[in-house]
C-alpha cells in the first residue's frame, strides 16, 4: 500500500470519526469521561476501504493521484503556488469538476525547519492557497475541507534538503461519502 | 538512580498534601541563624554563573524506625542527585566521609566534614507508620561551623517518599541560593513512539527528574504541545481526535476532559492558560489566516486579540496576567510581540537576524525565553521583556519549545540531532549545565507545572 492510499484511508478513518463524535465533547456539561478517561475514541474501529481504479481510468481515484497529482510542493517558509503546482492543480480541478461525487480535503504541510506552532499555522495557509485556487477553477467551496498537519507527518523524514523538499506540500485528499 | 524503585507500588490517587512543620529543634543562637539567613559564606548566587561547584554531604537519613528503614537511604540519594543536576553543587561520596550521622540530634563534627572539604552537610531523618511517612532534615554551614536555618519537617504518604526529597532539595537549594526551589514539581510531555512518518504521540506526565511517568492518553489521536495551569490541576493540549487540530482541556485529578473554544471550519491549536487559570490565550486559523483569540473558561466568552492577514501563535502570558507575548509572522518572517492581554496594538521587541518562535515568559516576570532559527542553526535563547540582552543558551539541528522551572531559573525544551529522535534537555538560564532528562522513549513539548503545594 503506497503512502496516498494510507493517507485516504487515514482520512476516511478521520471522517468517520468526526461523524460519530460531535463537536463538543460528551455529556451535557460538555465533560468527556472518554472511558478509561483521556483515552478517547480513535478511528481505529473505522477504516473504510475505497477501490483505487485502474489509473488508465481518466475518472479514477488513482488516476487522480498517479497521473494528474495528488499534491503540490512549496518553497521554505512559503505558501506561493508555484507555476508547476498551478498546473497540477489545474488538472486536478477538471478531475474534481468532472468527478462531484468526491468529497476533497486539502492536507496542508510542512518540513522540520520550523516550531511545531508555526508549522501548524503554516499547514493551513498552504491548504489554503489550493482551495482559493481550485475554487479560482471552478470547484465547489462547499466540496472542500482542510486540515494542517504541520510538521507531523513527513513522507519523508530524512534530515536533508531533499527530504524537506517533498515535505513541504499540500495533498488533495478525495473519497466518497464523507463529505461530513 | 535507576536501580532505585519505590517499595511501595505506585498509586495514580492523587497524593495527600504535604505537612510543613517548623522543628524547634535547635533554640540557640537565634543571632547566628538571622545573619545567615540573608549572608555568610554557604551561598550560590546563581545570575553570576558558577565556575566552581559547592561541595557537599548528605548521608545516608537516620532511620528513627523499623519502617523508615527502606527510605533512609534512598531519600539521601533523590536529594544528592536534585543538587548535582543544577551543576551548583558537587557531591563528596559517602566513601569519603570521615564523621557518621547515626543520631539527627547528635553535634556534628565540623572537623571531620571540613577535612574533606564539604562546604555544606545536609542531615535528616525518617519514620514511618502505617502509610504515613515523617522525613525531617537539617542544614549544615561547615566553614563558618553552624547551622544554616532550622530543622524542617515534612509528613506525608509513603506513597509520595520521593516528593520528600524533593521538598527537602527544594529547601535546601533555596536557602544556599536565595532562589525559590523547583524540585518538587512535575512536567508534562509527549511520548513518541513508532515511525517518523506516522508517528505515535502520547500525553505523558512525570516528576521533574523523570521518575513517575504516568501517560495520559492512548496514542490513538495525535496530541502536541501540551500546557499546564499555574494551578497545577489542568492541562490544554491540541489533539487530532476527530481529524483536525482542536483544544482539549483536562482535568488531572479525573481525567475528565473537553474540548474548548473549538469552532467547525476552523482549526485551533496553541493554547496556554492564563496566570489564574480562568481563560486560555490560543490560535484560531481560518482560510488560511491564524489570530489570536482569548476564552473565557467558565463562560464560554470569547474576544478576538488579533486581526491580521498573516500568522499570530504561540501565545503566552505575562506572570501578572496583563501582557502577552507571541509570534506572528506580519512583518514577513516570524518575530516576536507583546501586546496587552486584551488585545491592542503589538510591539515587536525581537531584532535580531533569523526567525524567532515559541517565546514563554518566565515566571519571575523578567525575561523571554524563545526559540531562534538561523543559517540552519536552532537556539533556545532568553531576552529582557523588551527585546533587549538576547542571549542564546544553546545550539543544534533543532531545540524548540522552552518551558520555564517554577523558579525562572532553569529552562527544559526538545532537541532533536540530524536523523534522531527528540528528546528532552535542560539548560540554566546563564547557558550552563546542558543535561538530558531522561525519559522512557523520544520525547518533545515538555511544559513545566508549578511548583506543587
Amino acid at each position: 500500500m503506497n503512502v496516498t492510499t494510507k493517507m485516504l484511508m487515514l482520512v476516511a478513518a478521520l471522517a468517520l470519526a468526526a461523524c460519530n463524535n460531535p463537536r463538543g465533547g460528551g455529556g451535557a456539561d460538555g465533560w468527556d469521561d472518554g472511558g478509561a478517561g483521556g483515552f478517547g475514541p480513535g478511528g481505529a474501529g473505522g477504516i473504510s476501504s475505497g477501490a483505487l481504479g485502474d489509473p488508465n481510468d481518466p475518472n479514477s481515484v488513482a488516476h487522480f493521484q498517479q497521473r494528474i497529482g495528488d499534491r503540490v510542493f512549496f518553497e521554505t517558509d512559503a505558501s506561493t503556488l508555484t507555476d508547476t503546482a498551478r498546473q497540477t492543480l489545474a488538472g486536478q480541478a477538471r478531475w474534481l469538476t468532472a468527478n462531484p461525487q468526491y468529497a476533497i480535503m486539502i492536507e496542508g504541510h510542512a518540513d522540520e525547519r520550523g516550531t511545531r506552532e508555526y508549522n501548524v499555522a503554516l499547514g493551513a495557509r498552504r491548504a489554503n492557497a489550493v482551495v482559493q485556487y481550485l475554487v479560482s477553477q471552478g470547484v465547489q467551496s462547499n466540496r472542500m475541507r482542510t486540515v494542517s498537519y504541520g510538521k507531523e507527518r513527513p513522507v519523508e523524514a530524512c534530515p536533508e534538503t531533499r527530504c524537506w523538499n517533498l515535505n513541504r506540500r499540500a495533498v488533495t485528499v478525495v473519497s466518497t461519502g464523507l463529505s461530513g | 538512580m535507576s536501580a532505585i524503585t519505590p517499595p511501595v507500588p505506585h498509586s495514580r490517587a492523587r497524593l495527600a498534601p504535604l505537612v510543613l512543620a517548623v522543628l524547634t529543634l535547635v533554640a540557640a543562637s537565634f543571632a547566628a541563624l538571622a545573619a545567615n539567613a540573608q549572608s555568610g559564606p554557604l551561598r550560590i548566587e546563581i545570575t553570576e554563573g558558577v565556575i566552581e561547584p559547592m561541595p557537599f554531604a548528605v548521608p545516608s537519613f537516620v532511620a528513627e524506625n523499623s519502617g523508615g528503614g527502606q527510605y533512609a537511604e534512598q531519600l539521601s540519594r533523590v536529594v544528592a542527585a536534585n543538587l548535582t543536576n543544577t551543576g551548583l553543587f558537587r557531591e563528596i561520596p559517602a566513601s569519603a566521609h570521615i564523621s557518621r550521622i547515626t543520631s539527627f540530634d547528635a553535634p556534628v563534627q565540623y572537623a571531620d566534614w571540613r577535612a574533606i572539604n564539604a562546604q555544606a552537610l545536609i542531615t535528616g531523618a525518617v519514620s514511618v507508620q502505617g502509610n504515613r511517612m515523617s522525613v525531617k532534615f537539617r542544614l549544615f554551614d561547615i566553614v563558618s561551623g553552624r547551622q544554616m536555618g532550622d530543622g524542617l519537617q515534612f509528613q506525608g504518604s509513603t506513597d509520595a517518599w520521593r516528593r520528600m526529597g524533593h521538598k527537602v532539595s527544594d529547601a535546601v537549594y533555596s536557602r544556599i541560593t536565595g532562589e525559590g526551589g523547583y524540585f518538587d514539581s512535575r512536567v508534562v510531555f509527549v511520548a513518541e513512539s513508532g515511525p517518523r512518518e506516522n508517528r505515535v504521540k502520547r500525553l505523558a506526565v512525570m516528576d521533574q527528574d523523570g521518575f513517575n511517568v504516568e501517560y495520559l492518553s492512548d496514542g490513538r489521536a495525535l496530541v502536541i504541545a501540551p500546557r499546564f495551569s499555574q494551578q497545577g490541576d489542568r492541562i490544554l493540549y491540541t489533539s487530532y481526535e476527530g481529524g483536525t487540530p482542536r483544544i482539549f482541556l483536562m482535568e488531572l485529578a479525573s481525567m475528565r476532559r473537553q474540548v474548548v473554544g473549538d469552532q467547525p471550519g476552523t482549526m485551533t491549536f496553541a493554547p496556554r492558560f492564563s496566570p489564574d487559570g480562568s481563560s486560555m490565550i490560543y490560535s484560531l486559523s481560518v482560510g488560511g489566516t491564524t489570530d489570536l483569540y482569548r476564552l473565557n473558561l467558565s463562560n464560554g466568552q470569547r474576544i478576538q486579540l488579533t486581526n491580521a492577514p498573516s500568522i499570530a501563535t504561540a501565545p503566552s502570558f505575562s506572570p501578572d496576567g496583563r501582557q502577552v507575548v507571541f509570534e506572528s509572522d506580519r512583518s514577513g518572517t516570524s518575530q516576536l510581540y507583546v501586546m496587552p492581554a486584551n488585545g491592542g496594538e503589538a510591539r515587536r521587541i525581537s531584532f535580531g537576524q533569523g526567525r524567532y518562535g515559541t517565546p514563554v515568559w518566565s515566571p519571575r516576570g523578567d525575561l523571554i525565553a524563545f526559540t531562534k532559527s538561523h543559517q540552519g542553526r536552532f537556539h533556545i535563547g532568553v531576552m529582557r521583556t523588551d527585546g533587549s540582552e538576547e542571549r542564546l543558551l544553546t545550539a543544534s539541528f533543532l531545540d524548540e519549545g522552552p518551558t520555564w522551572a517554577p523558579n525562572g531559573r532553569v529552562i527544559m525544551f526538545t532537541r532533536e540531532t540530524a536523523g534522531g529522535d527528540p528528546a528532552l534537555w535542560s539548560v540554566d538560564v546563564s547557558g550552563r549545565n546542558l543535561r538530558r532528562i531522561p525519559t522512557p522513549g523520544p520525547a518533545s513539548d515538555p511544559a513545566w507545572s508549578p511548583l506543587r503545594p
